[in-house]
């Protein structure tokens, strides 16, 4: 469980990450109109409470209702059966919950860095790829260590999606993380302790995760 | 420059298209809410409908005390954003303008606070907000006050975090120059800061109302009077083992969402300038 817990938080994040920093690089590429339209369906996506959202998507993916089985021609196919599609879905509502934050954040980051330094850096000679990576990205670096860090507080507990759409844990707990393990323990099987003792280790983990890139960046010269 | 411009056109048309598969998912919530029964059931369902009806809507209200619920859900937001902006916006400054010892591990603990899994909490909480409601009656179980505090708690770690930036970004100049010309801490807290600082507000508060508006754990677990519910008791209403009532579901989830999107668009220009002043340095 604890395996399934990290890969699909992982898998998450790192997901929320990378589609939320193309939006943000393309938001920079684009017109008012197509910008203002992104800007406003990703601030849908992230208002959406995490069990309309988790409703709506359920919704879509219905077996036999759903719109997308009957435009992939696959009516009567269960989405939730197998653990791996399952786990897929309910990271795809997460990453639709999650990645306007880093998209909004990292595009105001990139806003924010002046056009000044950018025409020096062309001036200097440098191309695409080196600006990007000697220029943007250390400028970038603080807004992307906040982005990083919610992300995976965030993604490792999420708790909402997973308990709604399987249904508490999927098909004979196929899909239990480890939160939603404490609160079956603590609430249907009684046994609070042991539940509570799941929340500790879970903190411990995140803590563990998060003083390690705390470490990284103090040694490339950055602080809290 | 012919290169450039069909660059332009295929960025702004993926942008598009993008934002088309992002909203798709309110739109579809949205138009299934407004969908008569039977094409709610069809097996083939249109992303049209010829027939809008408020049924769903009906049904959705019909649930015994939603406006309540509602009202309940409404008041304990807004009591949990108002003073989270108040107490984070007085901690961000002590945190940011003020070095004293133990800063540092004050601000990682914030850090830690938000990573305990909130399900994890349910039950030490359960005991002490029963325990507090025996000297306190206000903050005791089945009261908004109990819910109130929780979401306060809850939220303040994440709101100080992120205010903290938009602290960091004014220049001390600022307020150097404000104390030269005679006013005082409050003053300057008050008069400089405050106004400086308010997009960061505005999207902190966003996180607040948020975390309030969507809890599902905490007023499921405190709220034991069928009198104080607040609004996610009233969706599970429609949630059952077989058979969901999609219309109904769909209608709910829409009411639900819509104070999230009035609060979002309402602040939305300050939370983009205000994310964007939080990195500047």
């Amino acid at each position: 469980m604890l395996t399934q817990t990290v890969v699909f938080a992982a898998g998450c994040v790192v997901a929320t990450l990378a589609v939320g920093a193309a939006f943000a690089v393309l938001l920079t590429r684009v017109g008012k109109w197509p910008r203002l339209i992104l800007m406003f369906s990703a601030l849908g996506a992230w208002a959406a409470p995490a069990m309309t959202g988790a409703t709506v998507w359920m919704f879509l993916f219905d077996t036999n209702l759903g719109l997308v089985n009957d435009v992939l021609g696959m009516d009567g196919h269960n989405w939730m059966y197998d653990k791996w599609p399952a786990f897929a879905l309910v990271g795809a509502v997460v990453v639709w919950h999650s990645f306007p934050f880093v998209m909004i954040t990292l595009y105001a980051g990139i806003q924010a860095i002046p056009t000044s330094v950018l025409e020096a850096a062309r001036l200097d000679g440098a191309g695409t790829w080196a600006t990007f990576r000697r220029v943007m990205l250390p400028m970038l670096r603080p807004v992307l260590t906040i982005v990083v860090i919610q992300s995976v507080i965030w993604d490792f507990k999420v708790f909402t999606q997973v308990y709604v759409m399987t249904a508490g844990g999927g098909i004979a707990g196929q899909n239990l993380t480890l939160n939603v393990y404490a609160y079956q323990q603590a609430f249907s099987a009684e046994d609070y302790s042991l539940g509570a003792a799941i929340g500790v280790v879970m903190t411990l983990l995140l803590v563990v995760v998060t003083a390690f890139y705390i470490r990284a960046l103090r040694r490339t010269g950055e602080g809290l | 420059m012919h290169d450039r411009r069909v660059g332009r056109l295929v960025a702004n048309t993926v942008a598009v298209l993008a934002a088309a598969v992002v909203a798709f998912p309110l739109y579809w919530m949205v138009l299934s809410a407004f969908k008569p029964d039977d094409e709610i059931n069809s097996a083939h369902p249109r992303p049209w409908t010829w027939a809008p009806t408020l049924g769903n809507f009906r049904d959705a209200l019909g649930v015994n005390g939603f406006g309540g619920y509602f009202l309940n859900s409404l008041l304990v937001a807004s009591v949990v954003v108002v003073l989270s902006a108040g107490i984070a916006f007085l901690a961000a400054v002590a945190l940011t303008r003020f070095h004293f010892r133990f800063r540092t591990t004050i601000l990682v603990m914030f850090l830690v606070a938000q990573m305990v899994p909130v399900e994890a909490l349910t039950i030490p909480l359960f005991f002490l907000v029963r325990d507090m409601g025996t000297a306190v009656p206000q903050i005791g179980l089945s009261t908004l006050g109990s819910l109130m505090l929780v979401h306060l708690a809850f939220s303040l770690p994440f709101a100080i975090w992120m205010l903290r930036g938009f602290v960091a970004a004014v220049p001390d100049t600022l307020e150097e120059a404000a104390r030269l010309d005679g006013a005082n801490r409050f003053t300057i807290l008050w008069r400089i800061l405050f106004p400086l600082v308010a997009p960061g507000l505005a999207a902190t508060s966003v996180f607040s109302f948020i975390t309030a508006w969507n809890d599902f754990v905490f007023a499921k677990t405190f709220l034991l009077d069928p009198d104080t519910q607040t609004l996610p008791s009233a969706l599970m209403v429609f949630f059952k083992p077989d058979e969901n009532d999609w219309g109904g579901i769909m209608a709910a989830s829409t009411l639900m969402t819509v104070p999230v999107l009035v609060f979002f668009v309402l602040v939305q220009r300050h939370m983009v300038s205000g994310l964007g002043g939080a990195v500047k340095d």
